[in-house]
């Protein structure tokens, strides 16, 4: 790379409080390059990128456009010279339609400064096609999966033409088809000479997108290197600063009897006659693309949406359409994909969050026992590793990673017999990973059922002793772990199957 | 730092400050007499308080509660009137009042719309009840005996039984509020409603059983209201819900939900009842009066945002 690059970070040092997120961080991002950062789950990663993009400012250290430093007031004036971010956790305006976010505050105008709808709404089309997304333009925001949200801020930032396009954790959600899209449109951009940064917990896109990477680790710059000639093991090694085992090791349990019985399951217009069954000691995976209707049967099964048709029971006996509560008394658990919406009330502390499922549990008396809901808590932030400096701490000032652990955390704490889990390591860092495949083995181990929606793939074959697969709203394919194969799952989902 | 700008703290400040200003600048002001007239005038305010308070916390509000007052009071006087006794008519009352909340609940609940517009639409309608059940006339001359529970004073003690029933009903509320899952399910509902119901928390029930909870306190101190005054109208109570909402709002619980301490509240209804007595006490007409009470909402809403802008800035950073 020649001459100085487009955007970089000098020297940057950046805490919270007691919490030291940046500790002399520099970066440097050139012109017709891609840019990966690593590292584990509160390295700094998101903090990095929030300077970059003038949301805070760095306590020491310089920001570097073209060689020359600026000052970001804000995150106008980072739009202002070019620099476009997806942020880790979607951000649309639920009210507006997806055409509006797309372009909030630079809608295509007619004369008089009328927006122009017409043009927005065609933009917007012509955006989702170079992705190859179905989304409708015109459609609220309000109740969008997270993966579409995820897409709609990347159709917002390519919509910039920006010159350094910053995108943190963009694919989290998203499954291989939707990935391999995204990665053609910044292929291109990144030919026609944009700079790029790209951060994901999942290592193989880092390898396949990025020239370079960056690693993090509690704050601190470990390396940038060229990612040619690093291995896999490196690269986790460089985050972890130890060894790992084995990614996935989910162990053969003793079957048991079914646990949960899902019959004809049907939601109009969501999915259609969905038939199913798992055992006790068996992870059962439910993959497909984006919009397959996975997460739709999850929530119905927990009663949290209505299903038209059908019934579920568990342990034998018939679950009451509609009611999560009488789901959660049935011993069923759901983490849900959203943490934002649905996993976490963000203005809580972390055990309040936690003890929010068990506040039958932690009664004593009339009142909640406070040290019991700080036990709990407690109890699980250790065994999932969770950083954080106080459990009454919010959850909001966790980085994305811990909050997914606290969810986690809030559901295991239930003690379920059927765990359902929807995209259970998304933002979750190789490490926990890791930890969180251990724990969901060792639950099927004690003679939980889990049903695991997870739209990475390695973690569908690594951890399922039974593949499901849906296709717009219906099972596919039923394959046993023997026959699950990338090939034959992508198949599948895509409609493809024999 | 975060706590040094605690707004329940604040307030609990400006109560003393208010009260030190007065006690300088009205002499009839710093007497137990005057004191103890000033918290039993408080009475209906600061019982109907406890209710809002659980229902903003929960991102609820209930309009309706004035009206509800007004039609309790206007039931008392036409079958008093009409020559029932005191002992059914009390619970009669009482009854209705809990029925209006539940027409309240079930529409925000069932039917799914916000609560602000659904009682400000019963706002009307319980009012326009009031008037069809008493009409313009005022009923007065009930019992002494029971008159005199809702003025006098519980013995040996400068205050008015209607407030010992609110010491009483705000101790059960704080345990509710800050103690019990019951209030850890109201504070998640009211931050985020979504995240509640997926963690098993039956929220259309909770917040049903507040709006009839609601209702109940309302008519129950339409009852005290009507005995305190010895006259029952059908306008009794007109427009107190503002001052009801102020005082919560000045006690620092957010009108979005999810935020607030029942010892914010108290203080934000003590700071209102001072300053209603002050007013009084200067023969300030009720035209100012009703003009301070809505300064008052504005700034209760205004200044925990100015304080979240200008907290960061005191901070150094975002
Ligand atoms: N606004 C904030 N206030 C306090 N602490 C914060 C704030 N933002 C981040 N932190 C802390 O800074 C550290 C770094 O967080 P950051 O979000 O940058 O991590 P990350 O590398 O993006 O992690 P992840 O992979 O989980 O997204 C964490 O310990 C986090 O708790
Ligand atoms: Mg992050």
């Amino acid at each position: 790379m020649s001459g100085a690059p487009t955007l970089a970070l000098a020297n940057v040092s950046k805490s919270f409080g007691a919490v030291r997120a940046l500790r002399d961080v520099s970066l440097e991002l050139f012109a017709g390059e891609a840019h990966a950062l690593a590292g584990e789950n509160g390295a700094g990663k998101s903090t990095l990128v929030k300077t970059l993009a003038g949301v805070h400012r760095p306590d020491t250290g310089q920001v570097l456009l073209n060689g020359e430093p600026v000052v970001f007031t804000g995150p106008a004036d980072a739009q202002q010279a070019g620099v476009a971010v997806i942020y880790q956790e979607p951000t649309l305006f639920p009210d507006l339609s997806v055409a509006e976010n797309i372009f909030m505050g630079r809608q295509p105008r007619r004369t008089l400064g009328r927006i122009d709808r017409k043009e927005m709404h065609g933009q917007a089309r012509r955006l989702f096609e170079r992705l190859g997304v179905a989304l409708d333009p015109e459609q609220p925001s309000r109740g969008l999966s997270i993966a579409d949200q995820q897409l709609v801020e990347i159709a917002k930032a390519l919509s910039r033409e920006a010159r350094v396009l910053v995108m943190d954790e963009p694919t989290a959600a998203l499954s291989g088809n939707e990935v391999a899209r995204l990665f053609s449109v910044v292929e291109a951009l990144r030919e026609h000479g944009c700079a790029i940064l790209f951060i994901s917990h999942r290592l193989d896109e880092i390898f396949s997108l990025c020239q370079r990477v960056t690693t993090l680790r509690d704050g601190a710059w470990i390396a940038s290197e060229p990612v040619a000639g690093l291995t896999h093991d490196d690269l986790v090694r460089r985050m972890v600063g130890r060894e790992l085992g084995t990614l996935y090791p989910k162990e053969a349990a003793e079957l048991g009897e079914v646990a949960l019985q899902v019959d004809r399951l049907t939601r109009e217009g969501v999915f259609t006659d969905v038939s199913f069954q798992v055992r006790r000691g068996e992870i059962v995976a439910l993959a497909g693309l984006v919009g397959a209707g996975r997460s739709e049967v999850a929530r119905a099964v927990f009663g949290v949406d209505r299903w038209d048709a059908g019934s579920v029971s568990v342990a034998g006996r018939p679950l009451p359409a509609g009611s999560p509560t009488a789901a959660m008394g049935a011993g069923l658990a759901l983490v849900p994909e959203d943490r934002r919406q649905q996993g976490l009330v963000m203005e809580l502390s972390i055990e309040r969050n936690i003890g929010l499922t068990g506040l039958g549990s932690l009664r004593r008396g009339v009142t909640i026992s406070r040290t019991a809901e700080r036990d709990r808590a407690k109890d699980w932030a250790v065994r999932l590793q969770l950083k954080f400096a106080r459990l009454s701490d919010g959850v909001g000032v966790l980085s994305g990673g811990n909050q997914q652990k606290v969810v986690l955390a809030k559901w295991l704490a239930t003690k379920p017999s059927v765990l359902i889990v929807d995209e259970p390591t998304r933002g979750i860092d190789v490490g926990t990973k890791a930890e969180v495949h251990r724990l969901l083995s060792e639950l099927a181990g004690q003679g939980i059922a889990v049903l695991m929606i997870s739209s990475d793939l390695p973690e569908v074959l690594g951890m399922a002793d039974r593949v499901l697969v849906m296709h717009e709203g219906r099972l596919t394919a039923e394959l046993s772990r023997a026959d699950a194969t990338e090939e034959s799952v992508m198949n599948a989902a895509t409609g493809r199957a024999a | 730092m975060a706590k040094v700008l605690r707004w329940d703290v604040l307030v609990g400040a400006l109560l003393i400050a208010v009260f030190a200003a007065g006690s300088l600048t009205s002499p009839g002001f710093a007497t137990v007499d005057n004191l103890s007239f000033a918290l039993g005038d408080l009475g209906e305010i600061a019982l109907i308080a406890l209710a809002m308070t659980m229902l903003v916390v929960a991102a609820e509000v209930d309009l309706s509660v004035a009206s509800v007052l007004g039609l309790s009071s206007a039931l008392v006087g036409s079958l008093w009137d009409g020559g029932m006794a005191i002992e059914a008519i009390i619970p009669i009352a009482v009854l209705t009042g809990a029925v209006c909340g539940l027409v309240n609940g079930l529409l925000v609940t069932r039917l799914g719309l916000p609560s602000l517009a659904v009682t400000i639409g019963t706002l009307a309608l319980y009012r326009g009840l009031a008037y069809v059940v008493l009409g313009d006339r005022a009923v007065a001359q009930f019992p002494p005996d029971y008159t005199a529970l809702a003025v006098n004073d519980v013995p040996g003690t400068p205050i008015p039984y209607p407030i010992a029933v609110f010491v009483l009903l705000a101790a059960a509320v704080g345990v509710v509020l800050h103690a019990t899952g019951f209030g850890r399910a109201l504070y998640a509902i009211g931050a985020q409603e979504q995240a509640a119901f997926f963690a098993g928390i039956r929220v259309k029930r909770i917040k049903l059983l507040l709006f009839v909870i609601s209702g109940t306190v309302a008519a129950f101190a339409g009852v005290v209201f009507t005995l305190r005054y010895g006259s029952a109208r059908a306008d009794n109570g007109v427009g107190i819900e503002l001052a009801v909402i102020a005082a919560v709002l000045l006690g620092g619980v957010d009108f979005d939900g999810g935020k607030g301490t029942l010892g914010g509240v108290i203080a934000g209804v003590l700071l209102i009842g001072l300053l209603r007595n002050l007013l009084m006490l200067g023969d300030v007409s009720t035209e100012i009066q009703s003009i301070v009470t809505g300064l008052l909402l504005i700034v209760s809403v205004l200044t925990p945002r100015l304080v979240s802008l200008v907290r960061p800035a005191l901070k150094g950073s975002p």
